[in-house]
């Protein structure tokens, strides 16, 4: 069976055609003319416009609901209520009525004239505070608990202990244990709660603290004895809001009483259906979703989500008339996008040649009203004596949504910053520190190679110095340094590539297209494998009656794809190639595809041409299936990164300015050279983006976002950003690992390294992001008192 | 490079901290002082009709609205409330420009009138009537690409391509304008579009491939 599934391995390097090389995006043109249609601007016949009601109270329970104004008004053609009274909401903003009407004018007046009455109820929105004093959580776990356990990554052994010591409320179902299994919950966790012993509920004492996650490794006693330099500081970056320059919503129709058709908004095409058909009680095989584009998802795009759902209740009732609810800016930056924030208290403790030895992190951030897990910490290096604690903050800030490598930044950011002021107080150079430690690191001889890269596209050696020694001018420069990891194995993917009689090629797959390039890689993995030019092939994607592929997310999207792709297409030439072999005088696998041909290996000159060859299958298609995974080993999981930053900081005014980035990144086998460069250019941006400028600023006393548009939400601009240098690593050691996800890692980086700079720059470090001029101001002056100076 | 000396040192020689940067008026300065000059004329002209003549009022109901756009007459009816940005996009399905921001910040929406570049999200469709207006469908399309367009393609200059329509119509005004610029001047001429996927490296490249590109276009 070698032999099956060696068929499917990727061509050498010097049988590319099309891998690897620099192709433009193939809807560039589409996307440059304003041809592209995004959901938002899809225009259905007869198209109702969705408003929508919504709570200005951060927690609040609803008593009244009158919608007979909003009803009588002209043009309205139905109102439907989400959250009727008795509904407690708990954060401002969440949904409440939604009207459909003719035209945006009417639908917004008609919202506004919907009367809801609310018993506000008190909110927290602090998630700065250091957590004191954090009650030991007592009393029998409901099926909440145990799930956000889960959910927040709670050590397996901790889960254990707390279902047999404090017992569960629940019985856990076949339904629920079938469902742990497949989220590949442990084989030890799923037992124990099928031993722990149920005990009537308690009351729970209202609390805005949970302990989640305490953890020892080694003896950190013991290591920090051991420590002839000891580090300690606090760091941390708030909640940040995606703001999908297109925001979420869908138009949805019906075309009969029991049929969904919804233009959304999504990261996750084939995903949905099953979403959709549970809110609104029809079978899932009735839901017809479609995409085209989508302006931006970044994580925050998975689910149909609450107005997915009540889009699709106000259409059903306005006689299933298509209706078109995208949100508006304000509750796009409110509650459809939000980055957990993670602040930390670190401890970090080496010897004096900077081997690291102890590690202690009391750390606390919020997620919203469910809390959120700790971001993983120490990042990347495991440094052998530990001890950790976290405090998830419950708060009335919005519900969490998975953002571009969920939680890699927050805990690299706070490792990072930790080891650069441990290098600091060495007086060594935290490059040195960090290439001193890389055994203690998954991948020591990845980022040694790329620190080496990265410290030659910046000039390191020549353009560091140490911490606080950047001159006597007003404006100081300073560099820094951070390393990154992440995971990145493909999703499901099916791709169904069809061969027609007249020569055409065309493929269908489930997928999307998030700007990322999905698209352009589908049609390069075919091309080269079929011997055929991109244009020369159909690409259908992103409509859930095409066989079904993964959502986007994790970076998974380019490792599922392009092996269902290769797998596809492999299985597809060999069907053709045997039709063929007998008119060329070979047998198949004499044959190849060149260049639009398809010739004998050793005798080139017999030869046919594509249209020739398929005009052989007579009246029938060759339709031949790839999925992923399957059979062959194509794709591979794992990748560093390393990220350097140059900065100059005005010590006047607080106002830091990027000079130059850069970021070296491996990701495997390189499909396309020229979108995953983008891709890398994009996280070092939005890197700077949410190291600078953004934070979703919360008012205490209202508990509502402050900031909820893009005056205020600042973005970086073109003009923001510097010089940026990206390097791919590719060739010996990175190809024959097949393709692996890009858009996680680079993102992870960029925040420390930057932190770094600033700190480099005026010598004190800036604990808290983003790096706005006050907290400059603040870290330069702490004896005056700024309120982000410390906590 | 900033000079200036350590304050403690040198009060005297310091020197104000944008005077490094490049003479040029940004466009998001530059959208302002255009939005008050239009608007001037305007309301002068309104105060002299007041003068003579009773106001034209317009509204709450809807009005009927001529828009010349790509030089084609178009006719809608309108409440007078209705932005130039949803006017194009819902009654006439010119989708290139996007609501995003919807409040003249990010530029998404950005198309000329009589050659400047406004944010269409903050021009009222009844206002824009007897302006010329320009949006991205005109400038070319796939197969017969405008050289900025084919420049952002060249250039990989857009990921998910929300923003692309409102930067390729910023970069054809600045351009217009500003015909051979410096990397300096494209920072400050794009400065008043966002894109939030981080397409600012190639597209950099990409206007100023298009500056040489579009000369004499």
């Amino acid at each position: 069976m070698a032999d099956e599934t060696a068929k499917y391995d990727w061509p050498a390097a010097n049988e590319r055609t099309l891998i690897g090389k620099r192709v433009s995006r193939v809807d560039g043109p589409l996307k440059s003319s304003g041809r592209a249609k995004y959901t938002y601007d899809v225009h259905r016949p007869g198209m109702l416009y969705g408003s929508v009601v919504r709570c200005p109270y951060a927690h609040a329970k609803v008593t009244a609901v009158d919608t007979s104004a909003a009803e009588k008004m002209p043009g309205v053609a139905a109102v439907h209520v989400i959250q009727g009274p008795g509904s407690e909401i708990h954060w401002a903003g969440d949904d409440v009525v939604v009207v459909a009407a003719v035209d945006e004018p009417s639908a917004s007046d008609a919202a506004r004239a919907v009367k809801v009455e609310y018993q506000p109820l008190p909110h927290f929105v602090d998630d700065f505070t250091q957590p004191k004093n954090v009650p030991e959580e007592h009393g029998p776990l409901d099926q909440e608990d145990f799930i956000t356990m889960l959910r927040n990554d709670v050590p397996d052994p901790q889960i254990v202990s707390a279902l047999q010591t404090r017992g569960i409320t629940f019985k856990p179902e076949k339904r629920l244990l079938d469902r742990l299994r497949e989220n590949e919950v442990s084989e030890s966790v799923i037992s124990a709660v099928q031993s722990a012993p149920v005990k009537p509920a308690e009351e729970k004492p209202a609390a805005h603290y949970r302990k989640e996650a305490e953890q020892t490794k080694g003896d950190p006693e013991k290591g920090f004895k051991e420590a002839e330099v000891v580090s300690e500081g606090v760091y941390g970056c708030p909640v940040i809001t995606h703001c999908c320059l297109e925001s979420h919503g869908s138009i949805a129709e019906w075309p009969d009483s029991e049929h969904l058709f919804s233009h959304i908004s999504t990261q996750n095409v084939s995903g949905l259906a099953g979403q959709f058909a549970q809110g609104l009680k029809i079978p899932a095989g009735n839901v017809h979703v479609h995409q085209d584009h989508i302006g931006g998802g970044f994580g925050s795009k998975f689910g149909v989500d609450r107005w997915g759902v009540y889009t699709a209740e106000v259409s059903r009732k306005a006689g299933g008339k298509p209706v078109r609810y995208m949100l508006e800016r304000a509750p796009e930056l409110e509650v459809a996008g939000c980055r957990p924030s993670a602040h930390a208290r670190v401890k970090v403790g080496a010897k004096k040649d900077g081997t690291l030895l102890a590690w202690e992190s009391e750390s606390w951030g919020t997620g919203g009203p469910g809390g959120g897990g700790p971001p993983p910490m120490p990042y990347v290096l495991e440094i052998p004596n530990q001890r950790k604690q976290h405090v998830a903050v419950l708060t009335n800030i919005g519900p969490a949504r998975a953002w571009r490598a969920p939680n890699h930044p927050q805990g690299c950011l706070i490792t990072m910053s930790a080891l650069d002021d441990l290098a600091a107080k060495l007086n060594m150079d935290p490059v040195e520190l960090l290439l001193k430690n890389l055994s203690i690191t998954q991948r020591a001889d990845v980022y040694r190679e790329e620190l080496g890269i990265a410290s030659g596209l910046m000039d390191w050696k020549k353009n560091w110095h140490p911490r606080g020694q950047g001159g006597s001018r007003v404006t100081k420069r300073g560099l820094g340094v951070a390393i990154h990891t992440w995971g990145g194995r493909g999703h499901e993917s099916n791709c169904a590539l069809t061969i027609h009689p007249d020569g055409s090629v065309d493929i269908k797959m489930g997928s999307q297209d998030l700007g990322t390039g999905t698209r352009t890689a589908i049609l390069m993995v075919a091309g080269d494998t079929l011997g055929l030019p991109i244009d020369k092939i159909q690409l259908y994607i992103g409509d859930n009656q095409y066989p079904p592929d993964g959502g986007s997310g994790g970076s998974t999207t380019i490792g599922g794809v392009s092996s269902s792709t290769r797998r596809a297409a492999v299985n597809a030439r060999d069907q053709l190639l045997a039709k063929v072999a007998p008119a060329l005088n070979a047998k198949p696998e004499e044959l190849e595809i060149v260049n639009g041909a398809v010739r004998v290996k050793s005798a080139p000159t017999r030869s046919l041409l594509w249209k020739d060859a398929c005009a052989r299958l007579g009246t029938q298609p060759i339709q031949a299936m790839g999925k992923n995974p399957g059979p062959g080993d194509l794709i591979s999981s794992g990748v560093g990164g390393a990220v350097m930053a140059d900065v100059s900081v005005d010590t006047e005014t607080g106002i830091v300015k990027m000079n130059k980035m850069a970021c070296v990144q491996d990701c495997g086998l390189i499909i396309n050279l020229k979108t995953a460069e983008s891709q890398v250019y994009g996280a070092m941006i939005m890197g700077i983006a949410t190291t600078l400028y953004e934070e979703k600023v919360m008012d205490q006393t209202t508990g509502t976002m402050l900031n909820p548009n893009m005056d205020f939400y600042r973005l970086a601009g073109i003009g923001d950003v510097g010089e940026l240098k990206v390097h791919m690593m590719t060739g010996k050691g990175y190809d024959e690992r097949g393709p692996i996800g890009l858009g996680e890692p680079p993102t992870v980086g960029p925040m420390a390294a930057i932190s770094n700079a600033v700190a480099n720059a005026i010598g004190v470090r800036v604990p808290f992001m983003p790096i706005t001029p006050d907290r400059v101001i603040a870290a330069l002056n702490p004896n005056e008192g700024g309120s982000h100076a410390s906590v | 490079m900033d000079d200036r000396p350590d304050k403690k040192k040198s009060n005297q020689q310091k020197k104000s901290s944008s005077s490094s940067s490049s003479s040029g008026v940004s466009r998001r300065d530059f959208l302002k002082i255009s939005g008050v000059s239009a608007a001037v004329p305007l309301v002068s002209e309104v105060s002299a009709l007041a003068l003579a003549d009773e106001v034209k009022e317009l509204g709450p109901g809807k009005v009927p609205v001529t828009l010349s756009v790509n030089g084609k007459k178009l006719n809608a009816q309108l409440e007078p409330r209705v932005t130039l940005l949803d006017a194009l996009r819902d009654k006439f399905e010119l989708t290139g420009a996007k609501r995003v921001c919807d409040r003249g910040t990010c530029g998404a929406c950005t198309v000329l009138m009589d050659d400047k570049p406004v944010y269409s999200c903050s021009v009222l469709a009844i206002d824009a009537q007897g302006r010329e207006i320009t949006t991205i469908e005109s400038l070319g399309e796939p197969g017969k690409l405008h050289p900025i367009q084919q420049a952002f393609v060249d250039h990989d200059a857009q990921q998910c391509g929300f923003c692309t329509p409102g930067f390729v119509m910023a970069t054809k005004a600045f351009l217009d304008r500003n015909p051979n610029p410096t990397l300096e001047e494209i920072k400050h001429g794009l400065g008043g579009n966002f894109c939030r996927c981080g397409t600012y490296a190639g597209m950099r490249e990409a206007v100023m491939q298009a500056a040489k590109t579009t000369k004499g276009a």
